[in-house]
């Protein structure tokens, strides 16, 4: 898998830490936490529940600001700047008052970006996502993996850099959740997309991603950096759970997580 | 398409049938009543039952107001009541949305400003109204500030609750696609919170004539409160109760006109 992944780092953070105040008292949700994510990679995120994944993300997405630590995103060409950062949130959170077109533009309209290139962008999307059809009908009537492609068009609509996807498959059912895991996950590996995977299932985070971080328990920190390298038949997400290493990537994980207790 | 699915279609047709039964029953039953009743009141007061200085009579209502029609006073007294209601309730509309998007831009402001809001909405405006004549005299200024005062306390902390029970996420969600501030106002507070601000329009519309009503006690010399007032104390009852009727359909018609905007507005988008 990770043939093609260039070595160019694209996102690095340093000594991440943040904490929640109430009046109650301070709670440490990460500590100390750094890595490195390269252009191209397909980075998943696990932990147990509550460790602070998403608060994570967040702050990658600049939503919140580190205590202490730095984010450092680079360009390619050596140059930091601030990437445009896509935000796949765990609903898909479409507007009913909208049609799925206006939906799925709703990121270039607010950047003042709906140039005919960008929506002819949009349309092939809308095509490659079997939506094209349903693209002046309301939100309310897509089927749950339906609302979950377009809010992904929406995203990619504003062509991000980098991808943040926390848990945005959970809210499916599972069939549905095996079938828009496997495409999302095809098409950011085809499109060479760099992505941070937030997830509690360990089948979809080795299955999808190149590379697996282990969060401990809060205060959350890097517990393994889990490279993962599948032998597989075909790009299918079937495929990738019938290879021979997945059994013991698994195991790996669950007894990673499982000693947290 | 009858013949191939026979069956269904008369069970169809069975429905709409027992639906519009249903219908007919409730409109023909709501009209008796009131057929009823003003009978009863005729006859009760034709045979003596009640005395008919004090309770006045149909016919004596109508004959009324076909006098005031005649002299051409009673469109003046209704158009009054009508333009008043309607400023006011103007004015309770853009003061209320602006207020209430003041609020919602500062969760600080909104957090000092609460218990103000609290009190003043329960405060019965009647009690201010002595207060208005004596600020702004009597006149039509006195009697909108009046119908303003009633609805617009209200107003704003249903709409600011509205404004604020927006799903935090969907706020998030315009942030990460680089929205603005602005741009969670007028793309998801604002048309989110419609149906909130539909039925406030509708309870406002009401409440406006509420506060009208009180003003023209107190203040007019023009309008169905002005009459109503005048009415009791000359003691001709029958103009008292035609102006009450009047209210009715005065009420009636707003609230009806106001569904007439929603049901258009429905169908534009």
């Amino acid at each position: 898998m990770g043939d093609f992944v260039s070595k160019t780092p694209i996102l690095e953070l340093k000594n991440i830490s943040y904490s929640y105040h109430s009046l109650q008292g301070e709670t440490l949700a990460l500590s100390d936490v750094s890595f490195q994510v390269n252009e191209g990679e397909f980075i998943a995120i696990v932990g147990p529940s509550g460790c602070g994944k998403s608060t994570l993300l967040s702050i990658i997405a600049c939503l919140l600001e580190p205590e202490n630590g730095t984010i450092q995103f680079q360009n390619p060409d050596g140059s930091i700047h601030y990437p445009h950062i896509g935000y796949m949130l765990q609903r898909d959170y479409l507007f009913e008052w909208r049609t799925v077109y206006e939906n799925v533009t709703l990121g270039l309209e607010l950047n003042r970006k709906k140039t005919k290139e960008n929506l002819n962008f949009v349309d092939t999307l809308l095509k490659e996502y079997d939506l094209y059809d349903f693209k002046d009908k309301k939100p309310s009537e897509l089927s749950g993996g339906m609302r979950q492609r377009a809010a992904l068009i929406r995203t990619l609509a504003l062509k991000p850099q980098i991808l943040l996807l926390d848990e945005p498959f959970s809210a499916l059912d599972y069939q549905t959740r095996l079938q828009v895991s496997g495409d999302i996950g095809n098409l950011i590996h085809r499109s060479k997309k760099t992505a941070i995977l937030v997830t509690h299932d360990l089948s979809e985070a080795i299955s999808l991603a190149d590379r697996v971080l282990i969060l401990s328990g809060r205060p959350a920190h890097i517990k393994r950096d889990l490279t993962i390298h599948l032998t597989k038949s075909s790009d299918s997400l079937i495929a990738s759970r019938n290879a021979p290493e997945f059994g013991s990537y698994f195991n790996l994980l669950w007894e990673e997580l499982g000693n947290e207790k | 398409m009858k013949n191939k699915n026979t069956a269904e279609m008369t069970a169809q047709e069975l429905y709409i049938k027992e639906q519009r039964i249903h219908k007919r029953t409730v409109s023909l039953s709501r009209f008796f009543i009131f057929v009823v009743f003003l009978i009863v009141w005729e006859t009760a007061s034709d045979l003596g039952w009640i005395d008919s200085f004090f309770f006045s009579s149909p016919s004596r209502v109508i004959i009324c107001a076909y006098q005031m029609l005649l002299d051409g006073s009673l469109p003046v007294h209704i158009g009054i009541t009508l333009l008043e209601t309607l400023l006011s309730f103007f004015l309770v509309f853009v003061l209320g949305i602006s207020l209430a998007l003041l609020l919602w831009s500062s969760d600080k402001l909104s957090e000092i400003l609460e218990p103000y809001l609290v009190v003043l909405n329960s405060l019965p405006k009647s009690a201010l109204a002595p207060l208005l004549i004596v600020w702004l005299g009597t006149g039509m200024k006195t009697i909108i500030v009046a119908g303003i005062s009633v609805a617009i306390f209200g107003s704003v902390i249903s709409l600011y609750t509205g404004f604020h029970e927006v799903d935090k996420n969907k706020l998030i969600l315009i942030r990460t696609l680089g929205g603005t501030k602005k741009d969670c106002l007028t793309k998801v507070v604002l048309p989110s919170s419609i149906p909130t601000i539909i039925s406030t329009i509708k309870v406002n519309i009401g409440l406006a004539l509420v506060g009208v009503i009180i003003g023209e006690f107190l203040a007019a010399r023009r309008g169905l409160g002005y009459l109503i007032i005048y009415g009791s104390q000359v003691f001709q009852l029958h103009m008292v109760i035609m102006s009450i009727i009047l209210l009715c359909i005065i009420a009636l018609a707003l609230y009806q006109g106001i569904q007439v905007l929603e049901k258009i507005y429905k169908r534009h988008i």
